[in-house]
């Protein structure tokens, strides 16, 4: 087969992948939000609720599209598209185990980051092409929000990096090998607490995750930049949300939780791999379930004045930690 | 924003002037409502008007109740037997525990939470259960008239009483954790909305907004009637009035009110639960104001009678609208969340307000 047609395999499996896990964490949503809140909803259609997904897939595939009047139309049309690629794109470099992956890519970590980066840009889109205030103002508040939390992601992964030595996913993972005093695994976040904190609160806010929901915060904008979509266009922004907490949860196992490692030859690799990343996908829903919502200045102030300084410090403390070792052998 | 907006709790409209999202201007309009509670009033009979007093703030239909039969009672001069006074007080404190946890919850959602709004509606079905027992309502209740009240508690409202005022101090506890115990709710809370106590006082606030600045005037105290005078209960107020003071002393607010109905279900008197008289009342002509403290503050009857069997003239006190005129001073300087917020915190019932 030439290499093209790999390529689009990869790709197709990939798309499929992100759509079967859309599903399945919609439906998880609905049950850890459904047990959090004491909702009886989600037990109601079919067998444990089982067919709630299929029927909001179907509602969501027959609605009807609207498109307001005022609407600057091509950029409406767009923006879905421009929030959903991104986190198609950024599962090419995810690795789901020892040789499972679509893509090994010697500099993953930068790369899944950098398409992540361009979610706020359909959001911005999104919110500016609506035509509508509640909905600008969501746009904007996403771009100001990614800004302020990207740095502190990237630099709370950076300690990662220096440490494995590598952007490569497959070698961060293998760098986590081993236990320290024979029990405790050498998973970073043992040795990296601290940059595994910052990491999970700059993923909240790059994830648009309650209680950073800034750009959609219902009690505020409606439904923020997604107020004027509908249907399947709805649907699309919605899904790329829900695989992004996928991905971001995947990286920070692979990062600071020793990827597929610590399933002692039992389970498979990717089941181990899996079940760590849904048991953060958990721990964010349950963060959503429960916490209310901090204001926009707040968050900034939180970003700019706390988590920058603060990562960037981490840097230093693992930069000076790394050589120490080094030097020492 | 409104009045279709999720956090302007009915049909409020705001408009707002923004400067990114800083509010630069703000101006309450009201007006979508139109009941015409009062007016409506003056075409029925005495007794048939407690209907509508159910239906301006339809979240403390009770102390609407109270409000207008006091007045009617006073013009009438009707003496009311004591078991009614202590069943009024009994059902006003329940009505006013529900009303607050309705606040509660949906002033979580303001703020982004979620799960409180769903505990709170949880805890609110087991006092509705109890009105519906003992009024046959969840919401309409007519059940105080000019005389006393309808009916009295059956047999089945006391151990539900009871088993609420068990669940309901440990779930408050949850509550405040969920929300006063967290820090990103005490951020968007502390400091936010300040209402000075003379702008309260100028602007006739009154309820848990104008305790809130300090300033501990409740009704029940100060112009005691039902069974308040022998019922022990203090007054939670406030510090600097601002969006956590008002959130603290309604939660403060629920345990004085449980504490209440212990005292009331205790006490409770035998006796008539309705004085005797004629079935339909022809008050002399006079006027007379009658006040009582709901959920939102001073609920007050100004009723006018001519000598027939309808009244003349009502006008309701109703205090959400006062507290509510204070946005237009208050949201200048503030941020869109902080709007959200402060229109939460001040616990109004359009249904009460455009009345």
């Amino acid at each position: 087969m030439s290499p093209l047609a790999v390529a689009a395999l990869r790709a197709l499996a990939a798309l499929s992948l992100m759509l079967l896990n859309g599903v399945v964490l919609i439906y998880m949503l609905r049950k850890v939000l459904g047990h959090l809140h004491l909702r009886l909803g989600p037990t109601r259609v079919g067998p444990r609720g089982l067919l709630q997904t299929t029927a909001d897939v179907l509602k969501l595939l027959t609605k009807e599209d609207v498109e307001p009047a005022a609407a600057d139309a091509w950029l409406f049309r767009l923006a879905p598209v421009v929030v959903f690629t991104p986190s198609f794109m950024a599962y090419l470099a995810l690795v789901f185990g020892p040789g499972l992956r679509f893509s090994d890519l010697d500099t993953g970590v930068f790369y899944a980051f950098a398409v992540l980066s361009i979610v706020p840009v359909g959001v911005l889109m999104a919110g500016w092409a609506s035509n509508s205030k509640w909905s600008l103002i969501g746009g904007v508040r996403a771009t100001a929000q990614q800004i302020a939390y990207e740095v502190p992601l990237l630099l709370a992964a950076l300690g990662v990096v220096m440490a494995a030595g590598s952007m490569n996913l497959t070698e961060i993972v293998a760098s986590q090998q081993g236990t320290w005093l024979g029990f405790l695994p050498r998973w970073f976040v043992f040795a990296q607490l601290p940059g595994f904190v910052l990491f999970l609160i700059a993923s909240l806010a790059e994830l648009n995750q309650t209680p950073f929901d800034m750009s959609e915060a219902e009690s505020e904008l409606v439904a923020g930049f997604a107020n004027e979509y509908s249907g399947m266009r709805f649907a699309l922004m919605f899904l790329a949300e829900f695989s992004n907490s996928f991905i971001v949860s995947a990286l920070a196992v692979t990062l600071f939780f020793g990827g597929w490692l610590g399933g002692s030859g039992l389970v498979p690799p990717v089941v181990v791999f899996l079940l760590k990343t849904y048991l953060g996908v958990f721990v964010l829903m349950w963060i959503r379930g429960t916490l209310p919502r901090i204001r926009i200045d707040q968050l900034l102030t939180l970003g700019w004045k706390g988590l920058i300084p603060a990562s960037l410090a981490w840097v230093l403390v693992v930069g000076v930690a790394v050589k120490l070792f080094e030097g020492s052998g | 924003m409104g009045p279709q907006h999720p956090s302007t709790h009915g049909v409020l409209h705001v408009l707002l002037e923004l400067d990114g999202e800083e509010i630069v201007a703000a101006e309450a309009s009201l007006g979508y409502l139109h009941r015409g509670v009062e007016k409506l009033s003056e075409y029925r009979r005495y007794h048939q008007v407690a209907t509508l007093m159910d239906r301006a703030d339809y979240l403390s239909g009770i102390h609407g109740e109270l409000a207008f039969a006091q007045a009617a009672e006073e013009l009438a001069g009707i003496e009311v037997p004591p078991k009614a006074h202590w069943l009024r007080s009994l059902l006003g404190e329940i009505n006013r525990v529900s009303s607050h946890l309705l606040w509660l919850g949906t002033f979580g959602l303001d703020v982004g939470a979620m799960a409180p709004f769903l505990y709170a509606l949880r805890d609110r079905e087991t006092l509705l259960d109890v009105l519906e027992a003992v009024t046959g309502a969840r919401m309409m209740f007519n059940y105080v008239r000019p005389g006393g009240v309808v009916a009295d508690l059956p047999p089945e409202a006391e151990p539900a009483i009871r088993a609420f005022l068990r669940s309901l101090p440990t779930h408050l506890g949850e509550f405040e954790d969920l929300l006063g115990g967290n820090e990103i709710f005490v951020a968007r809370t502390r400091g936010v909305g300040v209402i000075p106590r003379e702008t309260a006082v100028s602007f006739g606030m009154s309820g848990a907004c104008l305790r809130a600045t300090g300033l501990g005037w409740d009704v029940r105290k100060e112009r005691p009637y039902a069974a308040y005078p022998e019922l022990d209960f203090d007054v939670p107020v406030g510090t600097v009035g601002d969006t956590w003071d008002r959130y603290a002393v309604r939660v403060e607010e629920m345990r004085q009110s449980l504490a209440m109905i212990s005292q009331t279900i205790e006490g409770m008197p035998e006796g008539a639960h309705m004085a005797k008289g004629p079935k339909v009342l022809r008050p002399p002509a006079g006027e007379v104001y009658s006040a009582v403290e709901s959920p939102r503050g001073e609920l007050g009857a100004h009723l006018c009678a001519d000598g027939s069997d309808r009244p003349s003239r009502l006008r309701l006190r109703s205090p959400a609208y006062f507290n509510l005129a204070v946005i237009d001073e208050l949201l200048p300087g503030c941020k869109i969340a902080d709007a959200v917020a402060v229109i939460g915190s001040l616990d109004i019932v359009l249904g009460e307000i455009d009345r």
